[in-house]
């Protein structure tokens, strides 16, 4: 070969197309952050607006009437974390039981049944357990263990938005545990350790990292979750801050949801509708800090192997 | 000699020692504990299902295909289906041809094209913080956005604004499950092919696609049976709330997309739910036996795939 | 005539000096082993032939690369195009999940070849020692070919797009004995029409098949990292009769690495 003949520049033709190939997929890359930056905007312009609208003290009344302007954070607050609680407390012991059962004690043929019946349970429609509460929790089994119940109550949507989390927190820990390497659990083996010690004392604490991120995207998604609240919780209009999970009450996303379907879009006092916005903002950066601090968590504790 | 043969032999001893004679409660606690949790959750797996089932058996029963193919109703007796059934179905429609292309193609730049910079992972951090935000406040940016800024394109509270709404709350979760499959096509693969000479495309088209594709098409179809379900986006997102609505007679799909009233089944599920007549709660079990029906189909579909897949890469 | 001269080659991976001061000089025809304990950087010198290491984002390339003549590092130069010129075999066979015919015509389909590519395939093959081994089973996948056929239907892979020289960066470190006498028999059967660069860590692999052979070894520089460096490069036989460096003398007799 000569090097006259050599030409190692390439084909322009070829390079223009991997040039316009490059560009389209980055445009689409980019377009997640126009997402981001219409949300935050969408937020805030209006959520100020509502701020400007009223008169601060509103924020501090007495419960959450948007019609009659008296938007009380505490009421709207209070309750979402009483639900997010309630749904923890039936999550944690229900998911990570489960979790430490599939990834430790199944057997391959148990796991291949188990597994896509978890994610049938994650698929389910939160509409539907929102039904589930009202229609079964509710009647068939708190107003058994305490008569005093109402037909909405907080309890109720607590363990329908628990039940919904169960498969995250499930699937979300058993990928941490799952990851701690089989020479960890051999090395217990090898000490004489039996299952039971071996899987709670060696691999449960080397994915702590994993399984409180677990938890913690799990109180993100009780917190946003909408569905099952604006069916069993109640409260439709407004609500006074309760103390008992037994009454119904309005969360931050149940107040959301009740001024979008119209009933409180009446003309009310200055600030009704927009105050929707300003909730929504609310929970957009609460939901926010805990997907963060849950990934800070996972990276700043994980062990390395 | 007599003495010495009562003594135990070494064997003895190793068996005594290593035989477990003693019963490990902790350990059968342990394990009852953690399979009880996952029967618990199986059981009210099976509660929920067995439940729907019963109270909306009747409407099957006495009314078969006219649930699913009647308009709504103000009267329980007559409602149907399948308004919500065409708006659910219009809905996926946008959510594959809106988040499906976008969802692959930033994964594809993100996996195959993107440096390392701080661009590309403010891009990565901001798609998993997007992943996390609650449907509503994607409600209330399709409000925002879609029903009133791009009213003009929209025309409001249609289909349109639903179908974007959704597509706009899946496209994260589309992003993350494109970008694991790729993540998983080994990078001997890549180096084979840039080795004979193909380019950045022509090695992603020919080599990593065609491997990546089961996995990416088994994650798209379970997150369109995501947005299936949602609901909260789509009641700010112009979805009507109301026991019956009407389109004008005779008018065409593209009318019915492009300017009619919407609603879709967990809009109807939700809306009969909140009825107080006690006639609703039949219609609403049996609303809810349709749409897990049909998801069942969907997610069957998705892991029929993934089978496939892993099958034939065994 | 040289096929490649290297003046001064360093290689960087971020911060990590990994090659430092390379020159060698590749001549055509011939096969040219480089040899050395492992992190001594011969792979990475085997990469910077064919612009592999384009693809890994933190490297950098020092120094002067000239295939006959013409700078592969020059501004003008496209790193495909020069895989089209310059083929490689990698350590683990790795044909494309596709069949076996697909593997060798990718090459030349993507090159916009327009002759017969049943026939360019079936030279191909045939060069590569494996046509008849596979002339009836050309529609079936790569992966049901063993180990070692795996490997010649990647070097009949690398040969289809009719380059001049192969890179074989330890071609037979995974395959098993007879495989690796396969492979060493055809090598020599190709460097009539290519030339080729081996990297080995195997001794004897290069003391059979090579004519040149480059030794490198690991040194730490002032920072007290470890670069890897070209020790002593001459006649195969040279190396490992009469080697002129004490480093490889004691690499050679196995008194290290």
């Amino acid at each position: 070969m000569t090097t006259a003949a050599l030409d190692l520049s390439g084909d322009p033709k070829r390079k223009r197309r991997e040039r316009r190939v490059r560009i389209l997929f980055q445009s689409a890359a980019v377009f997640s952050i126009v997402v981001s930056a219409a949300i935050v905007f969408s937020l805030i312009g209006r959520a100020i607006g509502f701020l400007l609208e009223i008169d601060l003290s509103q924020l501090w009344a007495d419960g959450w009437f948007p019609r009659r302007g008296r938007f009380d954070l505490r009421t709207i607050v209070w309750h979402t974390l009483v639900v997010s609680a309630i749904a923890m407390v039936v999550a944690t012991p229900l998911g990570l039981g489960a979790s430490v059962y599939l990834s430790e004690y199944a057997s391959p043929r148990a796991r291949r049944v188990l597994k896509p019946i978890l994610e049938v349970l994650a698929g389910i429609p939160s509409v539907v357990l929102g039904f589930f509460a009202l229609k079964f929790i509710t009647p068939n089994i708190l107003t058994t263990f305490f008569p005093g119940t109402q037909q909405s109550n907080l309890l109720a949507a607590g363990i329908g938005v628990g039940i919904l989390i169960i498969p995250l927190v499930a699937s979300v820990s058993e990928d941490a545990m799952r990851a701690v390497p089989i020479a960890l659990r051999e090395a217990s083996y090898g000490l004489g350790a039996q299952k039971w010690r071996t899987s709670l004392s060696v691999v449960f604490p080397a994915a702590l990292s994993g399984i409180v991120a677990s938890l913690i995207l799990g109180l993100s998604r009780a917190i946003g979750e909408t569905m099952v609240v604006a069916i069993a919780a109640g409260a439709t209009g407004g609500s006074l801050l309760q103390v008992n999970p037994l009454n119904g009450g309005q969360t931050m996303t149940g107040a959301m949801a009740s001024l979008a379907i119209g009933s409180d879009q009446v003309v009310g006092e200055a600030g009704t509708f927009d105050s929707l916005f300003f909730v929504g903002l609310l929970l957009f950066f609460m939901t926010l800090a805990l997907n963060i601090f849950s990934e800070r968590f996972v990276k700043r504790f994980r062990q390395r192997y | 000699m007599a003495t010495r043969s009562k003594m135990p032999t070494t064997s003895d001893l190793v068996k005594a020692s290593i035989s477990g004679k003693k019963t490990d409660f902790v350990g059968i606690a342990v394990a009852f504990i953690l399979l009880l949790t996952v029967f618990v959750s199986l059981g009210i797996l099976i509660t929920l299902l067995a439940d729907m089932l019963i109270k909306g058996w009747s409407v099957f029963a006495d009314r078969g295909w006219d649930f699913i193919s009647s308009p709504l109703s103000p009267d329980p007796e007559k409602a149907g289906l399948s308004q919500a059934i065409f708006g659910s179905l219009i809905l996926m429609v946008f959510v594959v041809i809106v988040a499906f292309p976008l969802g692959v193609g930033a994964a594809i730049y993100l996996e195959e094209y993107a440096k390392d910079t701080r661009m590309t992972r403010f891009i990565v951090a901001n798609m998993r913080n997007l992943a996390g935000v609650p449907s509503i406040v994607y409600g209330l940016l399709g409000f925002a956005v879609f029903v009133q800024l791009l009213s003009g394109i929209t025309n409001g509270r249609t289909l349109i604004s639903g179908g974007l709404t959704l597509a706009v709350l899946v496209l994260p979760i589309m992003m993350i499950t494109a970008s694991e499959a790729l993540r998983a096509v080994p990078d001997a693969l890549r180096q084979a092919s840039y080795g004979v000479g193909a380019t950045k495309w022509e090695t992603i088209r020919h080599h990593v696609l065609p491997v990546a594709t089961p996995a990416i098409l088994t994650g798209s179809v379970l997150t369109v049976a995501r947005a299936f379900g949602e609901s909260a986006p789509l009641l700010l997102a112009g979805a009507v709330l109301s026991n019956f609505f009407s389109a004008p007679a005779g008018t065409g799909v593209v009318t019915l997309v492009t300017e009619g009233d919407y609603t879709a089944l967990p809009i109807v599920v939700f809306n009969w739910a909140r009825q107080p007549q006690k006639e609703f709660v039949a219609i609403t079990a049996a609303g809810i036996v349709v749409l897990l029906v049909i998801l069942l189909l969907v997610n069957g579909v998705a892991i029929y795939l993934r089978d496939r897949a892993s099958r034939r890469a065994a | 005539m040289n096929v490649f001269s290297v003046h001064d080659l360093n290689v960087y991976y971020s911060d990590f000096h990994a090659v430092r001061d390379v020159s060698v000089d590749v001549k055509e025809h011939e096969i040219t082993a480089f040899i050395g304990p492992s992190g001594c950087g011969k792979s990475t010198v085997l990469r910077c032939f064919n612009r592999m290491n384009d693809l890994i984002e933190t490297a950098r390339v020092e120094g002067e690369i000239k295939y006959h003549g013409v700078d592969l590092y020059g501004g003008e130069v496209d790193p495909v195009q020069v895989r089209r010129h310059i083929g490689m075999v990698f350590q683990k066979p790795n044909p494309f999940p596709k069949s076996i015919y697909d593997n060798v015509a990718f090459g030349p389909r993507i090159a916009g070849f327009k002759g017969n590519l049943d026939e360019l395939v079936e030279s191909s093959l045939e060069r590569a020692a494996l046509w008849d081994e596979v002339k009836d089973i050309l529609d079936q996948s790569a992966f049901a070919l063993s180990g070692g056929q795996q490997q010649r239907l990647c070097i009949a892979r690398a040969i289809a797009t009719s380059p001049d020289v192969l890179l074989m960066d330890e071609p037979a470190s995974a395959l098993d004995p007879i495989a690796t006498l396969r492979i060493e028999e055809l090598m020599h059967e190709l460097k009539g029409e290519y030339t080729i660069i081996i990297v080995t860590h195997n001794m004897q692999q290069a003391a059979r098949v090579s004519d040149r052979t480059a030794f490198f070894n690991v040194s730490l520089n002032e920072q007290g990292q470890r670069t890897g460096q070209l020790v002593e490069f001459d006649e195969t036989g040279l190396i490992f009769t009469n080697p002129k460096e004490t480093a490889t003398e004691d690499y050679i007799t196995g008194r290290f690495g």
